[in-house]
């Protein structure tokens, strides 16, 4: 007994290392993991605070180009109602029945951006107070942004598209092809459509929107275009190249989309625990 | 020794919200950032009590990782590198450090860039390496750890130049 007393206290610095080491990995593997970080996340009051008072400054340095893109936002969508026939591009708005299913729009401001770290994660001034939940997506008016992971009371974290934990179901706007969203790391404005199959019609410039397979985002919102395409090395899929719409260094106004019937579809899908 | 306490108080939170509210969004060509931080650690007096240390080197990285979202990458390299720092400083001062005598102020100016060079390094190592966690990327890892240390390196060479009160 005497001997194991003196061992801890002969290695007592090494051992505090080994301890300390332990917890600072489960937190890292824990964020590597879609939905895990459960302590380590900036939607908590001091942080939140911290970012959001900050915010409050910075964001006079960004009014004018936020105010030009709000300006097209507006100008896209007198166009939509000025135009009773939907033949405008990739608007998501026009398609109001979404194939039956209700979605809900909240406006956000966000308060913390990130795009050059492999796993992002973006701050919003929205939370559980504005009932956000987790798995709500995040759009902006040009393009999809993101999936909402952690929630304060004020304020909610956002796994953004530049997130290699994310998976977003995507499909070609002509046809019905889809595939998987990711991110390989390298450029914040270029993300990889997976597994297209071979036979899709693919054309560089074509329009990527998504597939409302999934029932976080609804059917038709726009992600970006086509920039380059080659067959993966099994030779049986397509890895598509895809240039965003939003320009992921440059954003502020963001919109909540809550899909109101989820309850119900998540009843159905799962398999109900008996 | 209660005046120390307070002023390393103050350089640990201004150091910590330096990093998260500025030099986070530096993004130098695209993804460079300086992690100033470290030099906390770096110039953090030499004594014998190393338990303090180690505590306050982890909180220091795990406060980062709360405000950037990244788990635990920040707080396992600061804490690595404030466990080496021994093995370190006797490499690089030698006997200077044996007699526990090491002032940072008046040490030899190339012997305290080897000694800023090989800790910063060692920290965005074990920092990308963690945050990008695969070993098929080892090459992005190598890349990110080469050009971020270099802006680490000259940032906190350039900060302890500014603000050592020598003149």
């Amino acid at each position: 007994m005497q001997q194991i007393i003196k061992f801890f206290l002969r290695n007592k610095t090494f051992l505090l290392y080994l301890f300390l080491l332990s917890i600072a990995i489960v937190f890292t593997i824990q964020s590597h993991s879609y939905h895990k970080s459960k302590f380590i996340n900036s939607a908590n009051f001091v942080t939140g605070g911290i970012y959001n008072s900050t915010n409050n400054l910075s964001i006079y340095f960004s009014l004018k180009s936020q105010n030009l893109l709000l300006q097209e936002e507006n100008a896209r969508l007198s166009s939509i109602v000025y135009t009773p026939n939907d033949t405008v591009n990739g608007s998501f708005i026009t398609d109001t029945i979404y194939s039956g299913v209700n979605y809900k729009f909240t406006p956000a401001q966000v308060i913390k951006n990130s795009y050059s770290a492999t796993n992002n994660v973006l701050l919003i001034n929205r939370g559980k107070r504005d009932s956000l939940k987790q798995d709500f997506g995040v759009i902006t008016q040009k393009g999809i942004l993101g999936i909402v992971d952690r929630t304060s009371n004020k304020f909610a974290t956002v796994l953004s598209i530049l997130n290699t934990n994310i998976k977003i179901s995507a499909q070609l706007k002509n046809t019905n092809h889809f595939g998987s969203l990711m991110w390989d790391t390298k450029s914040p404005q270029v993300v990889q459509l997976h597994e297209i199959s071979k036979i899709a019609p693919l054309k560089k410039g074509d329009t990527i929107v998504t597939s409302g397979r999934s029932i976080i985002f609804p059917k038709g919102i726009p992600v970006g275009t086509i920039k380059d395409f080659r067959l993966d090395s099994a030779e049986n899929f397509y890895t598509v190249d895809i240039q965003l719409f939003n320009d992921m260094t440059n954003i502020e106004y963001v919109y909540i989309i809550e899909n109101v019937d989820k309850s119900e579809i998540n009843s159905l899908i799962k398999p109900s625990n008996e | 020794m209660n005046n120390t306490a307070i002023s390393f108080s103050v350089q640990f939170i201004v150091l910590m919200l330096a990093q998260v509210l500025v030099l986070n969004h530096i993004n130098f060509l695209g993804h460079i950032n300086p992690y100033l931080y470290v030099l906390f650690i770096l110039l953090f007096p030499i004594n014998n009590n190393r338990l303090v240390f180690l505590l306050i080197s982890f909180a220091l990285g795990l406060g980062i990782d709360i405000f950037s979202d990244s788990g635990g990458v920040h707080a396992a390299a600061a804490l690595s590198i404030a466990f080496i720092r021994p093995v370190v400083l006797k490499f690089c001062f030698g006997s200077v450090y044996e007699h526990q005598t090491i002032k940072f102020k008046n040490v030899d100016f190339g012997a305290k860039v080897i000694y800023f060079i090989i800790l910063i390094v060692i920290h965005h190592f074990i920092l990308f390496a963690l945050e990008i966690f695969n070993l098929r990327d080892i090459i992005l890892v190598l890349q990110k750890t080469l050009f971020s240390s270099i802006f680490t390196i000259i940032l906190c060479l350039m900060a302890t130049i500014i603000f050592s009160r020598k003149t």
